[in-house]
């Protein structure tokens, strides 16, 4: 049985913010699904009493003084932007007309 | 063909301390190599040449001022494009940071200027470190100097081919199942990844924020101690870099060097000398065993039960970091920005852009680590796999209570033909086998040349404990002082 579907990949395109293409979709759902086969192995490992690690140094936070030190100009900054206006990041619109209105 | 470029970094340092060559004859010669061989190798995407020339002319003038140098002052470097180089452009293999220039330099570059290396250009690489043949990158493939027709490795082959081809005589990769390792392995190379946070992270394109580890490639394993002391150690701009001293690699390479190993106990992992490797790389490794026995080492089989599952937890924890940490690709801030018309929305905009920035594999990754991390799936595939992390973690520390260090072939089989495992991405993933416990549990690794199978490089991997990295060191270059060092066939 197949551990994903077509229709499965194409929702998660979505939810990743990748325009596939119909022909990606095809290919897509084949090689994901033999993936997903595989690494499901991790299944076959008796784990309920295991604790998970996320990451292999003891993590706590790390503090430093609140001094200022030098960092980027704002042009600087945005030197690698697609796009510019008065020191900001510019963007394509972020709400529907009828909702912006 | 100038004589430099076949120097270690050692002998060019020392050349250049003692006023017998200059860092600009020296650089020169590694450019005109560049210039000969590389429309063949395809080892960088950019190379360098005014900035390089510019900071081997402040070795010589530092040099001819009196000043003391360090001890890889006017040596070149060549550098993964995975991290960031102020005003010099940093792709990450991907079309989608095409044409960036980073406002800022990684850590690791600035330690390297400080210690007043030069700079060559940046390496060939799969995108986003994702890969075991740089064949993912975006910007075509890079030749394996031994065979032109194979793989180098990946994700860091061009790092390892620039060695090979003695376009450079020291590299930094990053390695978050295998990177640094696997390709120093199919090159004929040495790569050591680093204890996780014994180097920083600040400014390395994160890929799996809690695997990824930057480390020294070369064609020597003190030359790539050398490299490990300069650019090792704490740096407060990373969160995870552990504030700890750098453990005596260069120490380790030195008296490895000496070929005495009377003391050692390495443990042969016997999950990994069984069905899984080519005939041809176990019996390079079984050859090289024997030489450690000879050399003093006691020598024992490890079982690490948990190691055979560390290929599947591996490619659920990865593509999970990694779809968290690709969102910042957006079209925003920096790169590329696809279909902004004035009509379409911001959401619309991010998909066409990333839809055409990204290649198959990386977006394969991001879409299983977005499945793997979704509430009806998180408990059986992202949760599953942290807690099998745990259990690798686990074999690693009753290994080590038996043994100093830990030892097994560093790839499953040699340099494979260019196309061969494109098709069926996780035929490739398979070339990370034995690699990637290592990043899971976070300890160090080295891959040192043992020998060769059908002409091509074979890798022997020391896999130690966390923050005992001059152990691994310790037998790569007892074991380098046997078998000697490989030169591929001339270009």
């Amino acid at each position: 049985m197949a551990a994903i579907s077509r229709e499965e990949v194409a929702h998660l395109a979505r939810l990743s913010r990748l325009a596939v293409t119909e022909e990606e979709l095809d290919t897509f759902a084949g090689q994901l699904d033999v993936i997903l086969q595989s690494v499901a192995q991790v299944g076959e490992v008796a784990a309920a009493d295991i604790p998970p690690t996320s990451h292999s140094v003891p993590l706590t936070n790390v503090l430093r003084e609140d001094v200022v030190t030098p960092c980027l100009t704002p042009e600087e900054a945005l030197s690698g932007a697609p796009d510019v206006d008065q020191q900001r990041f510019r963007v394509p619109r972020i709400l529907d007309e009828d909702v912006a209105s | 063909m100038s004589e430099l470029i076949k120097l270690t970094a050692t002998e060019i340092a020392g050349l250049v301390a003692k006023g017998e060559t200059s860092a600009v004859e020296v650089t020169q010669a590694h450019l005109d190599r560049i210039a000969a061989v590389d429309d063949r190798v395809h080892a960088f995407l950019h190379v360098d040449t005014e900035g390089a020339l510019a900071a081997a002319r402040r070795v010589d003038e530092r040099r001819a001022a009196g000043e003391e140098l360090g001890p890889l002052a006017g040596v070149p470097v060549a550098v993964k494009d995975v991290l960031t180089t102020k005003g010099v452009p940093t792709t990450v293999g991907s079309k989608i940071l095409e044409g960036w220039r980073p406002p800022y330099d990684s850590t690791i570059v600035q330690r390297l200027r400080d210690a007043g290396t030069v700079m060559l250009g940046k390496t060939n690489m799969d995108e986003f470190a994702m890969g075991s043949s740089t064949e993912y990158s975006a910007y075509g493939p890079t030749h394996n100097p031994w065979d032109l027709d194979r793989i180098p490795g990946g994700s860091g082959g061009g790092s390892a081919a620039a060695l090979a081809a003695y376009e450079a005589p020291l590299s930094i990769g990053s390695d978050t199942g295998g990177s640094i390792r696997q390709p120093g392995a199919v090159t004929g190379t040495v790569g050591a990844k680093p204890t996780y946070g014994g180097t920083s992270r600040y400014g390395l394109v994160a890929f799996s924020s809690s695997l990824d580890t930057p480390g020294p490639c070369a064609r020597t394993v003190l030359d790539a101690a050398l490299l490990h002391q300069v650019i090792g150690g704490h740096d407060p701009r990373d969160s995870t870099s552990i504030p700890q001293p750098v453990p005596d690699v260069v120490g380790a390479a030195k008296l490895g060097a000496t070929g005495d190993l009377t003391g050692v106990k390495l443990g042969v992992v016997t999950e990994f000398t069984g069905e899984g490797a080519e005939p041809g790389v176990l019996a390079a490794f079984r050859e090289s065993v024997d030489a450690l026995a000879k050399l003093g080492a006691e020598i024992v089989e490890v079982s690490c039960p948990h190691f055979r599952y560390a290929l599947p937890a591996y490619y659920l924890i990865a593509p999970s970091e990694c779809s968290s940490n690709l969102a910042r690709f957006d079209g925003v801030r920096f790169g590329l920005r696809v279909g902004d018309d004035g009509n379409r929305s911001l959401e619309e905009v991010m998909s066409l852009t990333r839809e055409a920035g990204f290649g198959a594999e990386v977006k394969r990754r991001i879409m299983i680590g977005t499945y793997a991390l979704s509430s009806g799936y998180y408990d059986a595939y992202y949760g599953q796999a942290q807690k099998v992390r745990t259990l690798i973690t686990r074999d690693f520390t009753a290994a080590f209570e038996q043994v100093d260090a830990l030892i097994s072939p560093t790839t499953p089989f040699v340099a494979f033909p260019i196309g061969a495992r494109t098709a069926d991405p996780y035929q490739m993933y398979l070339a990370d086998l034995f690699t990637i416990p290592t990043n899971l549990y976070g300890g160090p690794g080295i891959s040192v040349p043992c020998g060769l199978s059908d002409g091509l490089p074979v890798g022997l991997q020391v896999m130690a404990p966390t923050m005992a990295d001059d152990r691994m060191y310790r037998v790569a270059a007892a074991l380098e002082s046997v078998v000697g060092t490989f030169t591929p066939p001339a270009l």
